[in-house]
């Protein structure tokens, strides 16, 4: 970590919280200074300090692992802070618990929607301060004043109705609207867009902006950058658990803005470019599946993967990508339909049934499906290879010690402790831990969901490029993501998925994303695809 | 790439030191536990003994008839049966189970093998010992099969799937007593709790014994890494290719010949069976026994060495109660304090409470 630091070419050591001008600020709702927090031995925020001035779209910037979440968590009360001050409203304050921060109009809406689907819009909105009579709680006092929270926001959203009939996007705003009804000075969106099409992030800067204009405070964390740009007034960038500058977005570039924030040169991510480079030449299929289906997941899919190729999935949320995958990898059992390995007919009851026929499927969801928290970076790696060996044969000690170094050096793992525990490391590091696990089975094909969803730009290029690097070296890749930009720019082909099926395939030359949102929308040239479908699957 | 070559040098700068490995070690609050159980005894007997003019000293170990003989003797001889049920229920609690039924099973066992003995040719025999405890093990051994069906391959909630035999099983040994005590007479079956061998108490050896195995088969291998792994996230551990439903079953198995184990030690203590009473509510205690010694009941990460010191620490408890001069029925009341300090010990929130208190308030640091 220390090292980053030194090495940084760019001359920001000298910034600090007062780097503003002058001009414009008025008393800061919300000051942090010099916070540091210390889990274990990783110093997770190292005197940080954060202003939050009254009716501003404030973003906190920062690859994975940078302290976003410690320094939201330290003011919200969830993680007590090791030194430094919170100043709120010009007393100093050291919140303890969440309710402590929220008391003192500290409102977080979290990445996850953690509310009750099974209560009302208006019971959720009010839930633990719901107005009483008679000692039982007055229905229409709650619903009076849900809905005119609700319309202070623009939000056509009935109070009455359960908060699980409605979509994610819908429940998100009704967080926000929980938040806003406590009376909220600050509110901290963390991620809240990660799951929202166009439309919905559209009506979520909406409500953004009418909260801005009644003087509130936003903290808004997001991966998009078009997006911070879009809403955003000023923004505070942090880097290893260090503050690096604070900024208008008005006066930084996209390129100056991720320069910051990676204290890097960018050409890990220019210097990717592999697109429909890869020539088929191979005539044997790594692997072939004919009318693969299950009930309520996917409908009969065809798909033939090659050596040495990538082949992108694109899709929307739901379209049955993920579920193509699990089946692919025997995560699901298929109702029906073939699959064949390497010309053999496989029918897979179990993930250990692929794996033990080199294919190896990195779940999207990271937390529930890839990442075991309490165990260290060494173990979460060898999990697979463990598995696959059975208990009785451990591997040996100088093996162990060996892969593991190796893959924290090739993946730029930190920290570089493989007795870290991994619950302490980063969204981005854990899924390079996460890939690291699948390569040391040395796989024949390699299926990613969403394999760079949540992290940072950093992390993000160097997954891609070791996707490059794998396929360049003969592996079969089947690369899932949401990132149009980035199935395009990996994939020498290109399978589209739509309403749980496969709607396209075709060689990825130059493909555009226009291209692929004209097909998942219905418009593409439908004959001229499956042609290439046709001949790609011989 | 020189970057990769300095943090572990920075960080191996920065790992604590022994002292502070020692305070930051989840054994700690057990062991000082254990120790403060042995003060009080020491102090208690010292005192006692004083007003008679006498001298005694609690951790004094003497050898008598040829083996030793001692207050601390007797707690490592008493505690086999809690030590031997907690062990296996350390590895079922690891892999996010629990198992209720070991009470039942080790009466089982002890039925089993009282009446395998009864009807032997030779009752007094050696052969006879050994086949009634064969006998009475590979029963266990079918329970456990049983119980891991349930849990591994039905997914039934461990701790209903359990209960089945928790209930059933007293009953099951009934049948095999026939609803009576049975009585043995086998100077080799009764050596299981009162024989001594190289001085040291056969009862005693087999549950060491038993730890040292589970240590071995647990992180000499994989065995153990994958336990936890399955504890903590079954569903990222089944992704992996790890064969969750073979370790639970394992485990399962494991806790029951655990548990047929102590049964045995348990009626070759009294030469006797009462399918009723033996190892009755022994699973508690032994839960009791997982939980001091650091194991969460959420799964995950657990330690052997941790639960032979709650073990320790259950059976020195229940003696130090007559010792200080306490009716031993108030034994129960004392666990449940010690069941209380254990919770608040493992509470996040009381712990942090702690935390906040012992930090040293920074004085001046922003004026």
């Amino acid at each position: 970590m220390t090292t980053t630091h030194e090495e940084r070419p760019v001359t920001t050591t000298t910034q600090n919280a007062g780097g503003v001008p002058a001009a414009q600020t008025p008393e800061p709702v919300i000051e942090m200074r010099d916070i540091s927090i210390t889990f274990g031995n990783v110093r997770a925020l190292d005197g940080v300090s954060l202003r939050l001035l009254p009716g501003e779209v404030h973003a906190l910037m920062g690859e994975n692992g940078a302290g976003k979440s410690t320094l939201i968590k330290a003011l919200t009360g969830v993680y007590t802070i090791d030194s430094g001050t919170i100043v709120v409203g010009g007393e100093e304050h050291q919140f303890s618990t969440p309710a402590a921060a929220q008391a003192a109009g500290i409102s977080t809406v979290y990445q996850e929607v953690n509310l009750v689907p099974n209560l009302t819009v208006a019971e959720n909105m009010l839930l633990g301060r719901e107005p009483r009579f008679l000692g039982g709680i007055n229905v229409r006092a709650m619903n009076r004043r849900a809905a005119a929270t609700l319309e202070r926001l623009g939000l056509d959203i009935d109070p009455r109705s359960m908060l699980g009939d409605h979509p994610i996007a819908i429940q998100q705003l009704v967080a926000i609207a929980r938040a806003v009804d406590v009376e909220a000075r600050v509110v901290i969106l963390d991620e809240p867009t990660s799951s929202l099409d166009a439309d919905e992030v559209e009506k979520l800067f909406e409500v953004m902006r009418r909260l801005r204009a009644d003087g509130v405070a936003i903290v808004f964390v997001s991966h998009f950058l078009d997006q911070i740009y879009e809403i955003a007034d000023r923004m505070t960038i942090l880097r290893n658990g260090r503050l690096v500058e604070e900024r208008m977005v008005a006066d930084t570039t996209q390129l100056q803005l991720v320069q910051l924030m990676i204290g890097r040169e960018l050409e890990a991510l220019e210097r990717l470019d592999r697109a429909a480079t890869h020539q088929v030449t191979t005539t044997e299929p790594v692997l072939k599946a004919v009318g693969l289906s299950r009930k309520g997941s996917l409908e009969a899919t065809d798909l033939c993967l090659y050596d040495g190729e990538v082949v992108g999935v694109a899709g929307l949320l739901g379209s049955g990508r993920t579920e193509l995958a699990r089946l692919l990898f025997g995560a699901d059992t298929a109702d029906n339909g073939t699959l064949e390995i390497r010309s053999a007919r496989r029918r897979l009851r179990s993930p250990r049934h692929a794996i033990d026929r080199k294919v190896a499927f990195s779940s999207e969801d990271r937390k529930a499906e890839g990442v075991i928290a309490d165990l260290t970076v060494a173990d979460n790696m060898l999990l697979a290879l463990q598995a696959s060996r059975g208990w009785l044969r451990p591997i040996p000690q100088a093996t162990r010690n060996r892969l593991v170094a190796d893959y924290i050096e090739a993946l730029d793992i930190r920290p570089a402790d493989p007795n870290a525990l991994m619950r302490n490391l980063s969204g981005g590091n854990q899924q390079k831990v996460l890939l690291a696990r699948w390569l040391i089975t040395e796989p024949e094909l390699l299926i990613l969901d969403e394999p760079t969803r949540g992290i940072d730009i950093g992390a993000k290029a160097q997954i891609q490029a070791k996707v490059a690097e794998l396929a360049g070296k003969g592996m079969s890749v089947v690369f899932i993501s949401a990132e149009l930009e980035e199935v395009l720019r990996l994939s020498d082909r290109l399978v589209v998925m739509r309403d749980r099926r496969k709607i396209d395939e075709r060689r990825n030359h130059d493909v555009t994303v226009s291209d692929v949102l004209e097909i998942i929308a219905g418009q593409g040239d439908a004959a001229g695809s499956r042609t290439e479908e046709e001949t790609s699957r011989d | 790439m020189t970057d990769t070559l300095t943090p572990p040098a920075a960080e191996r700068a920065a790992r604590p030191g022994p002292g502070a490995r020692i305070l930051a070690s989840p054994l700690l609050w057990p062991v000082v536990a254990l120790l403060l159980l042995v003060v009080i005894n020491t102090l208690a007997l010292a005192f006692d003994f004083a007003g008679r003019g006498e001298t005694s000293f609690f951790l004094n170990v003497r050898i008598q008839d040829g083996h030793l003989y001692g207050n601390i003797i007797d707690i490592a001889r008493n505690s086999a049966p809690v030590l031997l049920v907690a062990l296996g229920m350390t590895l079922i609690i690891a892999t996010r189970g629990i198992d209720l039924s070991v009470g039942a099973i080790a009466a089982i066992a002890g039925a089993v093998a009282c009446t395998r003995l009864v009807g032997a040719a030779d009752e007094g025999a050696v052969t006879a010992a050994i086949m009634a405890c064969t006998w009475a093990l590979a029963v266990c051994v079918l329970l456990g099969l049983w119980n891991g069906f349930l849990v591994a391959v039905l997914g039934i909630q461990p701790i209903l799937a359990t209960l089945v035999l928790m209930v059933a099983g007293r009953g099951l040994a009934m049948l095999v007593t026939d609803g009576q005590i049975t009585t043995v007479h086998n100077d080799t079956f009764s050596d299981l709790a009162t024989g001594f061998v190289l001085g040291l108490p056969v009862a005693s050896l087999i549950a060491v014994g038993m730890v040292v195995v589970a240590a071995v088969l647990t992180r000499r291998t994989a065995l153990g890494m994958l336990i936890e792994a399955v504890g903590i996230n079954p569903e990222a551990s089944r992704l992996a290719g790890v064969r969750a439903r073979t370790i639970i079953w394992t485990v399962y198995v494991f806790g029951a010949f655990c548990a047929g184990l102590a049964g045995l030690i348990i009626a070759a203590n009294t030469n006797s069976v009462n399918a009723n009473s033996l190892g009755l509510w022994i699973e508690l205690d032994a839960i009791l026994a997982v939980v001091i010694g650091g194991t969460a009941l959420t799964g995950g990460r657990f330690s052997l060495a941790g639960t032979l010191v709650g073990a320790l620490f259950i059976t020195t408890l229940a003696r130090t109660i007559p010792n200080v001069g306490i009716p031993s029925e108030a034994n129960y009341l004392f666990k449940a304090v010690v069941v209380v300090a254990v919770c608040l010990l493992q509470s996040p929130r009381a712990r942090a409470a702690l935390r906040v208190r012992r930090r040293p308030v920074p004085k001046g640091a922003h004026s």
